[in-house]
């Protein structure tokens, strides 16, 4: 599997200066791919884009060269966001948001540490790592072929960093799924990814 | 000298109702001391969920309706009374709070920075925070989802440092932020210390707390578990709590190494040292123990009753 950029360009506003500019990027199954730049760079609109959440001015997103919107059901590209206390229905208790595409793995639950008392619970009652945890429970379905980690541990402590990590790469490598890493920790870039990129890429 | 911040004794429950009308009681943070003089920065890293945050909202007494607070919070000497917190927050004693969502989504950032005053000496004054951080008079006009999430720390932090506070206390100030702007935010928190202010510094980044701290206090389930001197992050040989050691073990530059098992949730703390589940080094009196104290050792404290035993690689 192939998901591509083809000539990405984006602005926020109509004939603002774009955040992206003619960016192309291509991860393949199995591959994890970092991606590091200063903030207020576009990190997280091209995982927006990539995961099919705004549409670019110009240029696609392929996925194995079919366009991503012609999917159906859950998308194949899942994005794991900065700040999981966004992303969470404030008004639904969290079970209810998990479910929100059909039940997810036990396993899945048990690995991220999840308790079952949680589920009963409202986002605010949780702290931000403990919902990061529940968002990645909802982002890896069986049918979650590319992950977007956009910064997705900054707000873990250490351990839990490194339990998290050590769990997507074990689950990545089992399902051969693709990753996209963004984060400013060159250390950990360097520790999880095959390859890393640097916005904006030199166009050749 | 008198410490700008004294934490004695602070205890945090929740009430919460389950099945009806049955009420129980979460203690979150049991029996926490801490102080902060003038000039010091104290970061206070630890498990993610083990109160961090809360310690934060106790402070400026911004904790949800159904908690508890029990001990004192003293500030410059004086109990921090409800009124005379309502009145020092958002001036002498400011929150950078963690999340991105403390922005108010409809108004302009320009505008939610001033608090609606419209003098040109304080416009003056934020612009000059913003471009400190190296935000420019253009990012005033936006609204806070044009901003990406590390534009939106930087205006969090300027907004606490225009004013000129004498008590910071900055939840995670830097996920989100590259290493360059990271430094040079606390570069400036560590020169507002030197001018004698006092700064709480909440974070995971073992790092960047090493770098700018005076001091590292360590959390675990609501508890203290281990006070350090910044330079003993130098060498996990200095550290003390086994606990202190698998953060150092599990930082991406030594070994990237997860020890198993989680943190335990408050509703099911056993007696005895709360880090025995994840404990290499425990031994059966540290289940049969009561409580553990926490208590001096080696230039810091710990609440250890076998600190400094290897055995955690």
């Amino acid at each position: 599997m192939m998901l591509e950029a083809k000539g990405l360009t984006f602005s926020y506003r109509r004939g603002s200066t774009p955040v992206l500019r003619d960016i192309s990027l291509s991860i393949s199954s199995g591959e994890r791919v970092g991606l590091k730049a200063p903030s207020g760079r576009g990190k997280t609109t091209l995982c927006r884009l990539l995961a099919g959440y705004d549409k670019p001015q110009k240029g696609r997103v392929l996925l194995d060269s079919r366009p991503l919107r012609e999917y159906r059901g859950a998308c194949p590209v899942q994005m794991i966001w900065q700040h999981p206390e966004m992303v969470v229905d404030p008004l639904l208790r969290l079970g209810e948001t998990l479910r929100e595409a059909g039940e997810i793995d036990k396993r899945m639950l048990d690995e991220l540490h999840i308790e079952d008392g949680w589920l009963e619970r409202y986002p605010a009652e949780l702290s931000g790592g403990e919902l990061q945890r529940f968002c990645l429970a909802r982002a890896l379905r069986p049918s979650t072929k590319y992950l977007l980690c956009d910064e997705i541990s900054a707000m873990l402590d250490l351990v839990t960093q490194a339990q998290i990590w050590h769990f997507l790469l074990e689950e990545a490598e089992r399902r051969g799924m693709g990753l996209l890493v963004v984060s400013h920790d060159d250390a950990l870039l360097k520790r999880v990814c095959t390859r890393i990129e640097e916005l904006p890429f030199t166009t050749l | 000298m008198e410490p700008v911040l004294q934490i004695k004794h602070l205890s945090i429950d929740f009430t919460r109702y389950e099945r009806g009308t049955k009420r129980r009681r979460l203690t979150v943070i049991r029996d926490l001391s801490l102080e902060i003089y003038p000039g010091q920065v104290v970061a206070v890293a630890g498990a993610s969920g083990s109160g961090k945050s809360l310690l934060a909202h106790s402070i400026l007494d911004i904790l949800p309706h159904n908690s508890h607070v029990e001990g004192e919070i003293l500030y410059d000497g004086t109990l921090l009374t409800p009124e005379r917190i309502e009145r020092l927050r958002g001036s002498e004693i400011v929150l950078v709070p963690q999340g991105v969502s403390y922005l108010d989504p409809l108004m302009k950032v320009g505008t939610q920075l001033r608090k609606g005053k419209k003098d040109p000496g304080t416009k003056e004054r934020y612009r000059i925070a913003l471009n400190r951080y190296g935000l420019g008079e253009e990012t005033e006009e936006l609204y806070p989802f044009e901003l990406s999430g590390g534009m939106a720390r930087r205006v969090m932090i300027a907004s606490a440092s225009a004013e000129s506070p004498r008590l910071i206390i900055a939840d995670e100030p830097t996920p989100g932020l590259d290493a360059g702007t990271a430094g040079r935010i606390l570069g400036h928190f560590r020169e507002l210390a030197d001018e004698g202010a006092g700064i709480l510094f909440i974070t995971h980044d073992l790092e960047l707390a090493s770098e700018v701290a005076d001091r590292v206090v360590v959390f675990y389930a609501g508890e203290t578990i281990e006070e350090a001197r910044a330079e003993d992050f130098a060498d996990v040989a200095c550290l003390r709590h086994p606990y202190t050691k698998a953060l150092w073990y599990a930082m991406p530059k030594h070994g990237f190494k997860p020890v198993q098992g989680s943190q335990p949730y408050p509703g099911q703390l056993r007696s005895g040292c709360h880090f025995a589940g994840q404990c290499e080094t425990c031994r059966e009196e540290c289940l049969e123990r009561e409580t553990i104290p926490l208590r001096p050792y080696d230039g810091g404290r710990v609440r250890c009753l076998y600190p400094k035993e290897e055995g955690q690689v």
